[in-house]
């Protein structure tokens, strides 16, 4: 009898369960397309490759030190999603008549996420120290060209600049404002707080497990309101196939993806399209073939626009980001008011090529290559240990052996690699990329002056009318006319060709679909630009021992 | 021979590597493509009729690839070992027939070159030098002579005391002649077994430094660096994972099976 | 036996000034420096400051006089700072003026290297023992070869395929274990037990896959050392004296064959500070073998240097209690130091 009930009841119970189960699977399901309002709290797991080495940006020089910094400090200003300027730490700026003195008006109100009152006193602080010589900062050149800055009262910042300098807005845009009362006494080379810092922005430091993740949390007194996650944790996974499987097996929720995962992977995997997003933002960088322009016979014109030519760009893009990029004609960023939309990219035109070729002296030999006074058109591709660089070159190697160009590649570690050849001048020809910031001076890497060992014009160009519209470009402040004037730079750029254009790729991203508020597709600004403003619905949320 | 035939574990070592020594030898005679032919339109195809063990990231013919990468895991095998056994050899019969302060100085190199990380003096030489298959090899060849020269100079001091040694040097022979002629050719047994251990080794390495990006560069293929390639879409293109990781794994099988073989055919001990 | 521990003793200082200055010579051989990373590259970033940064760190001094300059502070136990690694310990954890610690980068790395390498030799030790007697006493059946078999295969898969498919099929097709990392997200809130299973958990994947190839060896040498063993006289007679088989096996002969594994301890030592840089990547486990793999592309001299010393020191103490335990276990040279 009792047995026969004991019987019974399990197997209702488990009737039960079974039921329960499979109405939360299928809940869960349809939970994921379900549209919700904003909720509060939640947790946000992300994957990183390296480990950030020190949270005070200036000095840091790695992107995951910048990335955790982003979330915790401020600048005075900052890019709003159209990527036009907008207030931060101050609340509206000045530029003067003569147009060498800003006056930054910086909000009442603001305070460290330890309660200290945040003035101009901060921004002065931290203006000193970056300029400071015994500060070990590799940015400093910038805020060096104020001659001098001063504090008129505790919510005004104005600098002075000896002549005006187009860019500064833009450098004030990265400079983060540190807090004087915590760093007047310390050496900012060692100190402390580059592991236990104190900011004003959406979140502060809650925990850093060296080598393994870093854990923020809200900071309350925010300068910028409330964020709607209350915990940013980034897992630190230095292998990208890790990443992924751990992002299937629903442990993280963000990771950075390539082309062949966006494309093929998750097309082919409806379980994981269900729950988690594809987004891709256009970066702020471009892949580029660079040309000795000291060396022959990169100094030719003629060689370098038929290698350019010769090479097919749109190939380059479909093999390898399988379309994920786009084609340019000049150093900025498509969508921007620098980048000129009349120029257009190189076409491919092989025949164009051999015709420039021939022009400059070449003819083809017996074995199908090109000679010209007896040598063979020859020469290697150098670049670093970069998956998307390393396939570039194999695919251009290809097309340049098909006009009789013997092309051969040598990848190298990026140490030895600037060490050895960069800084030395000695390659033919690099496949690199620049990762530009928005202000379109490009003076670093373009002007005459700037060839020296270590600086950027590494490539040897040299043009007056350039130079001339690069030192013009720095000291005009009117949009308009500054836009003209880098117009016509890139117009010169694309014609002289000392670089060859490949591609500007997507930053592709796999976040899951707990996360809402994702702008879909991403601003100018990208899709990280609101991610304050995220939320995570409670319905979706993990389980959480300690849940906040 | 019929000891050979007999012992079913180093037959099997045998088959294996003779079926990947031809298919490297071959490979430019049964590849369906030029393993260095990219095709954007047939990215990342699964095996089919067109392409029986699949496509890579640029197109290219996988099966075609592994042909020619049997190639390179062969060569850097047989060069490295083949370095790494000369070096030993010599190492080793100069400090097992010398004895006395050579053989410690000997010794006490071998202590120091151990304690030196080998990937570390690989990074150092592949940045240093052009980062070529040569240079892993001879890379991996200095690093790895050490085991040899051990086994080598255990061999020498046991030996020297037989009675025809002891002949040999009352009739005045020299010393050359007695390493040469009696020594050494005694000795080949644990050398013939840990060079063939050797090559399973090398081939592992090589894929170890495909992993970290040191190893067999762009564009030639090597089964490391079709591994590697694919081990970010091992669910999805699985193909590129399958087919290299059996072929490392049956190649380091079969070698450790006749080197293990042989050791037990020709140890005078196991009869 | 005195003397000749006293000769050994007395090498191994020049031979580690020996090494320590082939390491720092060789380490300068390949081009560039902490100035030269990635970040480097940044159009924003002036070639001054990074110069100024190479005087900081003697960079530009003559290799000679830059490792005069290492030599005397590692005579005192020095290890220095990081370049790399804004400046924190190489060794051991230092205090500021405010009182805040900043742990050392060896400090944090070598215990997690050195639990997952003890986990590891228990492991294969345990195990290859067991495999080796079982294929020694039944020798060239197929229990014998498939042990060999078996043993082969582990040492012959490539480690980071292998890991990635376990970690596959262990934490995504099913949910047994974790995939990646060292502690669950809730560790700090778990009793000391749960705390001790969620790091055994994490561990495990590393531990086998690293184990796998290191059976091979072992258990070929157990065995190879069992038949020896099994076949000498005082067996036979021990046998003929109708002992026990299981007794015979198991207390006579293994005794004498576990003897020769000492000196294996004793090479292994060295090995036991050293992580697979492969392992640790994709199990995403910060260890020694990351760290030195980390030091040696951005050029942190101090930690590659002080790492090689740190295995340098253990791979001499390691040999020298391997040559000691060899010449131990072989009766011949033990009874001529008791007699």
């Amino acid at each position: 009898m009792y047995y026969k009930n004991i019987n019974q009841h399990s197997f209702i119970l488990f009737f039960c369960l079974l039921l329960i189960s499979c109405g939360q699977d299928n809940s869960i399901q349809s939970n994921y397309q379900n549209h919700y309002d904003k909720e509060d709290g939640g947790r946000l797991i992300n994957a990183m490759t390296g480990e950030p080495s020190n949270l005070i940006a200036m000095i840091a020089g790695d992107s995951a030190s910048s990335a955790i910094a982003n979330n915790i400090f401020n600048s005075l200003l900052k890019y709003d999603e159209s990527l036009n300027y907008s207030p931060e730490i101050a609340k509206s700026w000045n530029v003067s008549n003569n147009q060498k003195t800003i006056t930054f008006k910086i909000r009442k109100g603001l305070y460290w996420a330890d309660g200290e009152k945040l003035t101009s006193r901060d921004v002065m602080f931290t203006w000193k120290l970056v300029t400071d010589p015994n500060t070990r900062t590799p940015y400093a050149s910038d805020y060096q060209l104020v001659k001098k800055a001063s504090t008129p009262d505790p919510y005004t910042f104005r600098v002075t600049y000896e002549e005006s300098y187009a860019p500064a807005l833009d450098t004030w845009t990265a400079l983060h404002i540190l807090p004087e009362h915590l760093l007047k006494n310390e050496d900012i080379n060692s100190t402390y707080f580059s592991r236990k810092p104190i900011g004003s922005n959406y979140y502060k430091l809650d925990d850093w497990k060296s080598g393994q993740q870093v854990s923020l949390t809200r900071n309350p007194l925010s300068i910028n309101g409330k964020a709607n996650i209350n915990n940013l944790i980034s897992r630190i996974i230095p292998d990208t196939s890790s990443q992924f499987l751990e992002l299937t097996a629903d442990n993280i929720d963000l990771m950075n993806i390539n082309p062949i995962q966006f494309q093929r992977v998750f097309p082919s995997r409806k379980d994981l399209r269900d729950k988690i997003g594809l987004y891709k933002e256009l970066g702020n960088g471009y892949t580029y073939l660079g040309f000795n322009l000291k060396k022959e016979p990169f100094n030719d014109k003629r060689v370098r626009r038929a290698l350019n030519f010769a090479i097919d760009k749109n190939e380059i893009i479909k093999g390898v980001l399988l379309g994920l990029g786009e084609p340019l004609s000049s150093p900025y960023k498509p969508g921007t008011r620098w980048n000129n939309t009349k120029l257009k990219p190189y076409p491919y035109d092989s025949k164009k090529a051999l015709v420039l070729l021939n022009e400059a002296g070449y003819k083809k030999n017996k074995d199908g290559l090109l000679e010209k006074n007896g040598e063979v058109l020859r020469f290697e591709i150098l670049t670093n240990q970069n998956k998307q660089r390393e396939m570039t070159a194999v695919i251009i190697q290809r097309r340049l052996k098909e006009i009789g160009v013997d092309v051969s590649i040598r990848v190298i570690e990026w140490a030895s690699f600037i060490n050895q050849f960069i800084k030395t001048g000695d390659f033919d020809v690099v496949v690199l990329g620049w990762s530009l910031s928005l202000d379109p001076d490009q003076y670093n890497i373009w002007h005459s002056t700037q060839q020296g060992p270590g600086q950027f014009n590494f490539l040897g160009y040299e043009n007056k009318r350039v130079d001339n519209l690069l030192e013009r470009g720095r000291l005009e402040l009117d949009v308009i006319k500054r836009e003209k004037i880098y117009h016509e730079f890139s117009n010169i750029l694309l014609e002289d060709s000392p670089i060859v254009f490949l591609y500007a790729g997507y930053g592709l991203s796999a976040i899951n679909n707990r996360v809402r508020g994702i702008k879909k597709p991403s601003p100018p600004a990208g899709i990280y630009h609101n991610s304050y403003d995220w939320f995570i619905p409670k319905i979706l949320r993990r389980n959480e021992i300690s849940d906040i | 021979m019929k000891k050979f035939i007999g012992n079913s574990l180093a037959l099997t070592g045998l088959i294996i590597i003779t079926t990947v020594l031809l298919a490297a030898i071959l490979a430019p005679i049964i590849s369906p493509y030029d393993p260095n032919f990219i095709d954007i339109d047939s990215i990342l195809i699964a095996p089919s009729y067109d392409h029986i063990m699949g496509t890579d990231g640029l197109g290219r013919d996988v099966f075609s690839r592994m042909l020619y990468g049997a190639q390179i895991s062969l060569l850097v095998g047989f060069v490295a070992v083949g370095i790494s056994t000369g070096i030993g050899i010599i190492l080793g019969s100069i400090a097992g027939f010398y004895r006395g302060w050579i053989d410690s100085f000997i010794m006490r190199i071998v202590d120091v070159v151990l304690s030196i990380p080998s990937f570390f003096l690989i990074l150092a030489v592949i940045a240093f030098l052009t980062p070529s298959i040569w240079n892993i090899m001879i890379v991996i060849g200095l690093t790895s002579w050490m085991g040899v020269t051990r086994l080598v100079r255990a061999e020498f001091l046991s030996l020297r005391g037989r009675e025809y040694v002891m002949a040999s040097e009352a009739m005045g022979s020299s010393d050359i002649k007695i390493i040469l002629l009696h020594l050494l050719p005694n000795s080949m047994t644990p050398i013939i077994v840990s060079s063939v251990l050797g090559i399973a080794s090398a081939v592992l390495v090589e894929s170890g430094l495909s992993f970290l990006g040191l190893g067999v560069q762009a564009p030639t293929a090597s089964w490391g660096n079709i591994l590697t390639d694919g081990k970010e879409y091992i669910q999805f293109a699985w193909w590129l994972s399958l087919f290299p990781g059996l072929a490392i794994l049956l190649t380091v099988l079969g070698y450790n099976l006749l080197g293990e073989g042989l050791r037990d055919i020709l140890d005078p001990k196991n009869k | 036996m005195i003397t000749y521990l006293i000769k050994r003793i007395l090498w191994m200082l020049p031979m580690l000034i020996g090494i320590s200055l082939i390491s720092f010579f060789i380490m300068h051989l390949a081009p560039g420096d902490v100035t030269s990373t990635e970040a480097s590259f940044n159009p924003k970033a002036s070639e001054e400051s990074r110069q100024k940064l190479r005087e900081i760190y003697n960079l530009d001094k003559p290799v000679i006089v830059q490792y005069g300059l290492w030599i005397k502070r590692i005579a005192q136990l020095d290890f220095g700072n990081s370049f790399a690694s804004h400046q924190r310990p190489v060794l051991w954890e230092t205090k500021d003026k405010n009182g805040n610690i900043t742990k050392g980068l060896i400090q944090e790395a070598l215990p997690i290297t050195l639990l997952i390498n003890l986990l590891g030799i228990t492991v294969i030790f345990s195990i290859s023992i067991i495999l080796g007697t079982l294929s020694a006493v039944k020798q060239n059946s197929w229990v014998d070869k498939s042990i060999t078999l078996f043993v082969f295969i582990g040492f012959a898969i490539p480690g980071f395929w292998l890991a990635l498919l376990l970690m596959y099929w262990t934490g995504v097709s099913n949910q047994w274990l974790p995939i990646s990392g060292l502690h669950s997200l809730n560790y700090e809130n778990l009793s000391l037990f749960g705390q001790f299973t969620d790091l055994m958990k994490h561990l495990f994947l590393p531990v086998f896959v690293s184990s796998l190839s290191g059976l091979a060896g072992i258990s070929l040498y157990v065995r190879n050392g069992m038949l020896e063993i099994l076949n000498q006289d005082f067996i036979t007679t021990a046998r003929s004296k109708g002992l026990n088989e299981k007794k015979i096996v198991f207390i006579h002969a293994l005794k004498n064959a576990i003897l020769p594994l000492i000196t294996i301890i004793g090479l292994s030592i060295p090995g036991l500070i050293g992580g697979s840089v492969i392992s640790e990547s994709i199990f995403a486990i910060p260890g020694m073998g990351k760290l030195f793999y980390d030091s040696v592309l951005m050029r942190d001299f101090p930690v590659i240097m002080g790492i090689l010393t740190i295995g340098s020191v253990l791979t001499l103490i390691g040999n020298l209690i391997a040559d000691l335990g060899y010449a131990w276990a072989d009766p011949r040279i033990r009874k001529g130091i008791t007699k």
